[in-house]
């Protein structure tokens, strides 16, 4: 490995500024992804900023408002926070599946959403939830959907000097719970064949007003299917609308044949899933209703 | 404890063992653990390409940058011939350095040694590499085509009469035959005939290649690296180098897991021809990548087989033909497959033929009872299917047709005392065997065969000034045989195995032995060490007769202590301390030393049980239970025992679920790493029941069998056949992964 220039700013201008400035720079937040990619010598960056010395992207606050969750604060450190589990159970557990606990320790969600693999874990949950992405830069502050963040494989609508800064979640209404599932060969260590994920929220009678369902690993970047939603919302979820929606969700992949599996097999397992976390998510709702 | 067997203090208890903590700690030494002021590092480069003539190389602009100290292509390697023994070394050299032709993606074709890591992987980029590329073939039908591109333009097919006019990637026919097939099948009343593939697994070891060599002004070379045995490692780099092998000594390191996969060698003939033209020590440490891309998979292959019985369930027939990949270079263990197959079974008419295939992968190295699991795959679902058609449970169809003392091995000896029906007759009463199943789960069984090894082993029993015993192992301890051989020194010598340090011995400081491999260690360097042993207590008597003033025919050893025999007078008896510390005034050191070429291995048997839940959507499969039962000899440390038959069934259980090397279709491998590699994790795996049947080997002092192969024969039928108990689908191509069960699975429900 050839040497490498490190800072870690303490203010999100410097960082900027940085990034901006100096050719070939990355960020380095959890470096979860960033080192193996070293490693294997994909990447050869001038200059590591290290982004977890700056308040605005290491802090975490939940108020009437929703959840902001800086972009560099890692899983283990959100897994302590057992208010976001409450309010959002799919985004957790999604969290919770990323890598051994030491490597919890450094990933975070927001890097999960920088590297903008299609196979990200937390990214279809962030879907689901409605996660919008504050991201600064040369030219000031803006905000987007976290669906339309990442552009394909590993790109992302970051342009030079631009980073994440923190991930917006609105508090969700009364009687909404979320759930994500994937699908792994093995039980750890692997990573997401399919991903699935679904909020629902329904009313007093069990019937459900509002749902978001999304996908990952099955097309170039994770997704959310409006039609899967759709098939969701209107009426009490009972096994007509599950098959619905998980055809829907089905319908709306666009996997690969590669060495962890088939468009056929990726297809079936995306509808597979979708119903079961759409199944996990309307039982968490209901438990919230009573 | 079975009747009649004798009762030990110290064989079959359970110490720690004396390696233990370093490694535990991160003390203990691996090979890349392993450095030298001044030392060098070295780089492999490595082909592009599956096949491809090698039309020059250039290695002077790597030689030009700054801190290359030297480049070594297969011009500086001896041309040499295969030799006469069972390693051909013309194909060794040539799979260590590529010599006119690439026959795999990753084969070696120069190496650097330069002051860093970094400038010796600058250095591979420059040097430049002419090739011609040739069509590749990977699938071992095809290599056998007439029209197939050739490997070996020169290879002949061995084992067909009349000679073959015309060169072909089959390196070898070889066939099993005894009896009357035609009159055997005609004696069925059922038969099934399938077709079963595997694809090449790997060894998986965690611990990669890694060496460091350095060659002395007076040409002495020292090596370090992590192997199965620092004596073939000498033996084959004196051979590859054509250097004495007196001018090498090979120090071993711990190693980090093997399974077969060390048992040859890819990087140490490098570091030290890289050492001998730097003048400077150089370190060689492979990456994982270059572990899965050049290093011994174990085959794929394809099998064909008939099995044929009668209504009260006696096999009468059993035809084969097996086809194994052999990687670039000749060598598959489909002999041995042909010879375990059948081999827990008395069939009498039978016809197995296998062929070695060469194809455009790496070599094949050994891999844990190499050949058997893939035959026995086939075998062991054949009875399963066989079972079901007759109305017959499958453990009650194997007792009725298991081979027991006396009866012929389908390889041509006849079984001494063997432990096969044992080992059924406690799956049958295991209560696993009984455990309700739920829905979408099943329950399968399988019976596996392995032959284990004897072969040459030295040791050394050497008694320290104060008492303590220093047991001097020639063999690599992979699997915890340096306490099995300081259990027996105890056991013999009547002392606590506390009191006996055993140590591995590099390759100038005990005779030499053949290496850690065929499961014959605690076997073979055991009667080594039970003879040293003995001989050191020959000696301790005659110490003791020499104080007393006795004849030694007159002196006892037992339990520790020098007795005097009746009417010898009134003495005291002497410890072997006692007469340790005296020794330099009764006649000096005490010590045994013994080399042995070992007779007698005898063979282990095992069945297992395994129960799965299948998720019928998803095609993922839970192991739910296991239970391995085995014939084990006498577990000298069951532990460890119990550790290798845990360990082979977790690797069974990987080969039948997720486990492939998937090539593309330039063959170039697409998973080189443990992220898509899928080896099983630990929760993936229940906790493996393990039950030791001790039958003793009657020709072992304490009536050990090999154990640390047979277990990974069994896992992949068990698994297929509880797959097919949950779904009612016969899986014979393996891996059964998540999406071809669902292929299968949809296939049922459509068809």
């Amino acid at each position: 490995m050839e040497s490498v220039r490190y800072e870690a700013p303490r203010e999100l201008s410097a960082a900027i500024e940085l990034l901006d400035s100096v050719e070939g720079a990355r960020v380095l937040a959890g470096g979860t992804d960033l080192l193996i990619q070293l490693r294997a010598a994909l990447i050869q960056p001038s200059l590591l900023v290290d982004l977890k010395w700056i308040p605005e992207l290491t802090a975490v606050s939940l108020d009437e408002e929703g959840l902001s969750l800086g972009a560099a604060v890692s899983c283990a450190e959100l897994r302590e926070h057992k208010q976001i589990e409450r309010l959002f159970p799919g985004l957790y557990e999604s969290a919770e599946l990323i890598g051994s606990e030491q490597i919890q320790g450094r990933a975070s969600v927001g890097g999960n959403l920088c590297n903008a693999s299609p196979a990200a874990d937390t990214v279809p949950a962030l879907l689901a939830t409605g996660a919008r992405c504050v991201v600064a830069g040369p030219g000031g502050t803006r905000t987007l959907p976290c669906e339309r963040f990442a552009t394909g494989p590993g790109e992302t609508i970051l342009g030079r000097g631009e980073l994440l800064v923190s991930i917006q979640i609105p508090k969700p209404a009364p009687g909404t719970a979320d759930c994500y599932l994937r699908l792994i060969p093995r039980t750890e260590m692997d990573i997401a064949v399919v991903g699935a994920a679904v909020s629902v929220t329904l009313d007093a009678s069990g019937s459900c007003t509002d749902a978001r369902v999304a996908q990952g690993a099955v097309g170039p970047t994770a997704s959310l299917v409006p039609d899967a939603a759709a098939a969701l919302v209107g009426g009490v979820p009972d096994v007509g609308r599950l098959e619905a929606a998980a055809r829907a969700a089905a319908g709306a992949s666009r996997p690969i044949d590669d060495k962890r599996g088939t468009v056929r097999y990726r297809r079936k397992v995306t509808g597979v899933l979708t119903r079961r976390a759409a199944e996990i998510a309307i039982e968490r709702a209901r438990q919230r209703t009573r | 404890m079975a009747k009649g067997q004798k009762k030990f203090r110290s064989v079959g208890t359970r110490p720690i063992r004396h390696d233990g903590i370093d490694k535990v700690t991160g003390r203990a030494n691996y090979g890349a653990d392993f450095a030298l002021p001044g030392m060098l590092w070295g780089g492999v480069l490595r082909s592009p390409h599956a096949h491809a003539r090698v039309l020059g190389i250039d290695a002077s602009k790597a030689l030009e940058i700054e801190g290359v100290k030297a480049v070594i292509t297969s011009a500086d390697l001896p041309v040499i011939e295969a030799g006469d023994g069972p390693t051909n070394f013309w194909d060794l050299s040539r799979n260590i350095l590529a010599r006119d032709k690439v026959l795999y993606h990753g084969h070696a074709v120069a190496a650097v040694a330069a002051t860093t890591a970094v400038i010796a992987a600058r250095a591979l980029e420059r040097v430049e590499v002419e090739y011609e590329v040739l069509p590749q073939v990977q699938d071992v039908m095809e290599a056998m085509s007439p029209d197939a591109p050739l490997l070996h333009e020169d290879m002949f097919t061995k084992g067909l009469d009349p000679k073959p006019e015309h060169p072909s990637n089959v390196a070898r026919r070889m066939e099993i035959a005894r009896g009357d097939l035609e009159n055997g099948f005609a004696q069925a009343n059922v038969v099934v005939e399938r077709e079963f593939t595997t694809r090449s697994v790997h060894q998986g070891y965690i611990e990669p290649h890694a060496v460091v060599a350095r060659t002395g002004e007076d040409g002495q070379v020292v090596v370090w690296c992590s192997s199965q045995g620092h004596f073939m490692v000498r033996q084959y780099c004196a051979t590859v180098l054509g250097l004495d092998t007196s001018q090498i000594k090979v120090i071993p390191a711990e190693i980090g897991g093997g399974f077969g996969g060390k048992t040859t060698v890819y990087l140490e003939p490098l570091a030290i021809l890289l050492s001998q033209r730097s003048g400077r020590p150089v370190k060689i440490v492979m990456s994982r990548e270059e572990e899965f891309r050049a290093t011994g998979p174990a085959p794929g292959s394809r099998i064909r087989a008939k099995l044929g019985a009668r209504n009260d369930g006696t096999l009468t027939a059993c035809e084969a033909q097996l086809y194994f990949e052999a990687g670039a270079f000749p060598g598959s263990p489909v002999m041995a497959a042909c010879m375990t197959m059948l081999a827990p079974y008395t069939v009498e008419n039978l016809s197995l033929v296998g062929y070695d295939v060469c194809v455009n992968k790496p070599k094949t190295a050994a891999y844990r009872a190499p050949g058997a699991p893939i035959g026995s795959f086939a075998i062991e679902t054949l009875i399963d299917e066989l079972a079901e058609m007759l109305g017959i449970d499958p453990v009650d169809l194997r007792l009725h047709n298991a081979a027991h003392e006396g009866s012929q091995a389908p390889y041509g000896p006849k079984f001494r005392r063997i432990g096969y029906r044992e080992t059924l007759e406690t799956a049958r009463a295991h209560p696993q065997y009984r455990t309700p199943l739920e829905r979408n789960q099943g329950r399968g069984v399988a019976s596996g065969f392995w032959f284990n090894a004897g072969m040459q082993s030295s040791a050394a029993v050497n008694v320290n000034e104060d008492g303590t015993v220093q047991v001097v192992s020639p063999n690599p301890d992979i699997g915890g045989s340096r306490v099995s051989l300081a259990l027996m020194a105890a056991e013999e010598l009547g002392i606590d195995v506390e009191r006996v340090r055993p140590v591995v011995a590099d390759t100038e400081t005990i005779g030499y032995s053949d290496l850690t491999g065929g499961s014959r260690v605690t076997f073979a360097t055991g009667m080594a060490v039970v003879e040293a042993a003995r001989k050191v207590i020959e000696q301790l008597r005659e110490r003791a007769a020499k104080i007393w003033g006795i004849d030694v025919s007159q002196v006892e050893w037992n339990e520790g202590y020098a007795l005097p025999g009746q009417g010898n007078g009134e003495h005291d008896p002497l410890s072997l301390a006692e007469i340790a510390t005296s020794a330099s005034r009764t006649g000096g050191t005490i010590c045994g030393n013994v080399s042995l070429n070992a007779r007698g291995a005898a063979p282990g048997f095992a069945t297992h049980i395994c129960d799965v839940e299948v998720d019928p959507e998803t095609g993922r499969v839970e192991i739910l239970r296991y239970a391995a039962v085995q014939d084990v000899g006498k577990a000298i440390h069951p532990s460890y025992v119990e550790g290798q038959m845990q360990g082979g069934v977790a690797q069974g259980i990987g080969w039948a679920l997720n486990e492939e090397l998937v090539y593309d279709e330039d063959g170039v491998l697409e998973n080189p790493g443990f992220l898509d590699y899928r080896i099983p994790v630990a929760s993936d795996l229940p906790m493996i029941d393990t039950i030791l049947v001790e039958v003793a080997n009657p020709t072992h002092p304490y009536g050990v069998r090999g154990v640390g192969e047979v277990p990974i024969v069994p896992p992949l039928a068990a698994v297929a056949n509880a797959i097919y108990a949950a779904t009612g689908v016969r899986m014979r191509d393996l891996p059964i992964s998540p999406p071809r069960l669902v292929d299968a699975l949809d296939g049922k429900h459509s068809g």
